[in-house]
């Protein structure tokens, strides 16, 4: 077992909606990942994925708010620390976010070289504007992108490019954790490519230590992440290997989205994509018992009344389910 | 992915839509651009048709020719079998009768000032619905919104934009569904919706097909999609088709280096997916 670079326990966050109600977004979230390991997050939207990326940066801002939980960042808990902290000590060193429309997270009116010089400026003010161009012309040419890219307005940039200059500008501190939500989902399929085969090579290189990797789109992750966890409702329920949740998912929930994968491949035409019925619970009022049981075809009584904790099974896996895996596998074989 | 769905042969029937050296040229002299250039194709009554291609083919500015929203810079489009007159509002009105479409962003397809009622309301009356009895209409409507999996008791006397993006393309296709236009042309409807939800649309569209033997053109960039879902597949690139045939043969057996291009670049799951094949130091 490698040593553990991030490791989230018990995280709990939630929304405050201007009527005062609590929305509760991530409930009870518990994971690790390892050095040179990364962990893909599947799920509906709305299921919680991006408020379980902004959550773990410790950096929040109404109406996110911070319950109760750990996230440790290679043994330093960084729950708990102040706003103004976490900007200066955690964020672009520690753990480096790429968010959903990272395309228009340049401002049109900079070059791409002051978003490197504001990088580096936060955590070190004194830092000299010769050497950031240096480390930053370094850093490009290594990942593939022009160096005169740095003298250009965003505008001039095409949107894989914008793409792939967010991912070099957030990462020019070598973070320890990348969280990426949805990096390629506005990407044509050349330019995902692009990117995914970048932040590859960003951690072949040792630039980033490990990386959690966000999107709804299955047969990416399964290309892309060594571990898969899906989400449902703020929780998370199932855990396992890239190879065992495509094949071999045994939570009812993981069992519907893995039937809705469309692949260009022999077999996958002339069968019908199963689609999960219905739409998930409201999470001001978060049902008692299993998340999932509204929706889910397998549900008896029980289900409705019983909090379902994390069972571990097999290797280093986990589902949250009443019934047992060989139950589960049973139901499915007969389907 | 058990299940097997039947699928009809409708690629022997009469043509719907044709169009013959198709072009759009925007722009003059240095700055000319030809966004169509010269493409021919023939649509059957009851098709299932994908065009497919990246971000700046040309796959929107062929939609919006065959919608009748651009002026063809040169070629002819023929609608079942006779040259499209689309001259003045009234003629457009009529076509419009005939194809319809779904648009990629479900929250500005709707007029947000109308309520689900009245926007399905309009589809019947248009449909020369007029003078049926109230009963009748809400029949109508009912049947529509449970063919999308939508309970219209619920839907009546809201606002489309308090629905979610997946729930308003459903209502798109109840209003399809209401409207029978011969086409519909559904331009990307899934790229905004979640794997889950997208599942839904897809089958939706297919029963839709099934049912009413309604042509459809689905404009995608993702070629497994495609595939999946339609009888004939066009691809296109920088606005010609380079390849066009059965889904089975033109993906499982491309031809065209630029169909084995996108085939490649898209993540599989019983395949390796070759990361090699792109050069970081291009573009």
């Amino acid at each position: 077992m490698g040593k553990v670079m991030l490791e989230i326990r018990d995280l709990k966050t939630k929304y405050v909606t201007r009527f005062h109600e609590d929305v509760f977004a991530v409930d009870g979230v518990s994971f690790k990942i390892e050095e040179g390991k990364s962990l893909g997050v599947a799920g509906e939207s709305g299921c919680g994925k991006s408020t379980l990326a902004l959550s773990m940066m410790g950096y929040y801002f109404p109406p996110l708010h911070y319950i109760s939980g750990d996230i440790i960042i290679d043994g330093q808990n960084i729950s708990g620390l102040d706003p103004d902290t976490v900007r200066k000590t955690v964020l672009g060193k520690e753990i480096a976010y790429i968010p959903q429309a990272a395309m228009n997270a340049l401002n049109p009116t900079q070059r791409i070289i002051r978003f490197v010089e504001d990088v580096i400026h936060a955590h070190d003010p004194k830092a000299d504007k010769k050497e950031i161009r240096e480390l930053a012309e370094a850093r490009f040419a290594e990942l593939g992108l022009p160096k005169d890219v740095l003298d250009k307005h965003a505008v001039e940039l095409s949107g894989g490019m914008k793409q792939r200059t967010v991912i070099a500008v957030s990462t020019i501190l070598s973070p320890k954790v990348l969280i990426a939500d949805e990096p390629s989902s506005a990407l044509d399929v050349t330019s995902q490519k692009m990117v995914i085969k970048m932040m590859r090579e960003l951690m072949e290189k040792g630039y980033i230590k490990s990386m959690l990797f966000i999107t709804h789109e299955l047969p990416l992750l399964y290309n892309v992440t060594d571990d898969i966890m899906v989400m449902y409702a703020g929780q998370i329920v199932e855990k396992g290997t890239a190879k065992e949740m495509v094949f071999d998912p045994v939570h009812p929930y993981s069992h519907g989205l893995m039937g809705s994968i469309l692949v260009p491949e022999a077999g996958t035409r002339g069968s019908t994509l199963t689609a999960i019925p219905g739409t998930p619970p409201n999470l001001k009022k978060p049902p008692q018992g299993c998340r999932f049981a509204e929706r889910c075809a397998y549900a008896k009584d029980e289900c409705r009344y019983h909090g379902v904790p994390e069972k571990p099974f097999g290797e280093g896996r986990s589902y949250r389910c009443l019934m047992s895996v060989e139950q589960l596998r049973e139901v499915y074989e007969h389907e | 992915m058990s299940e097997k769905r039947e699928r009809k042969d409708f690629s022997n029937g009469p043509l719907c839509l044709s169009g013959r050296g198709v072009t759009k040229v925007f722009g003059l002299g240095e700055k000319k651009t030809v966004a169509v250039d010269h493409v021919d194709f023939d649509f059957h009554e009851g098709e299932f048709v994908s065009i497919v291609g990246e971000s700046g083919s040309g796959k929107t500015t062929l939609s919006k020719m065959l919608l009748g929203l651009i002026n063809v810079s040169e070629g002819e489009i023929l609608f079942q079998g006779k040259p499209r007159d689309i001259g003045s509002g009234r003629k457009k009105r009529e076509y419009w009768k005939g194809i319809q479409a779904i648009f990629q962003d479900p929250f500005s397809s709707f007029n947000v000032f109308h309520k689900i009622d009245s926007v399905l309301l309009d589809c019947i009356n248009i449909r020369g619905g007029r003078g049926l009895s109230k009963e009748k209409k809400i029949e109508m409507m009912t049947e529509a919104c449970s063919f999308v999996n939508l309970k219209f008791a619920e839907l009546t006397n809201k606002y489309p934009f308090e629905l979610s993006g997946g729930q308003m393309q459903r209502l798109m296709i109840a209003r399809i569904f209401l409207l029978r236009p011969k086409i519909l042309l559904a331009d990307e409807p899934t790229s905004m919706v979640d794997a889950c939800s997208r599942a839904t649309i897809l089958d939706m569209l297919l029963d839709l097909r099934d049912e009413t033997g309604m042509t459809i053109i689905f404009i995608t960039h993702d070629i497994g999609l495609a595939y999946y879902i339609s009888d004939t597949v066009y691809i296109m690139e920088h606005g010609r088709f380079v390849e066009s045939g059965k889904a089975d043969e033109v993906i499982l057996n491309p031809k065209a280096a630029y169909t084995k291009r996108l085939i490649s670049d898209v993540p599989k799951i019983h395949e390796e997916w070759d990361l090699s094949t792109v050069d970081l130091k291009t573009e």
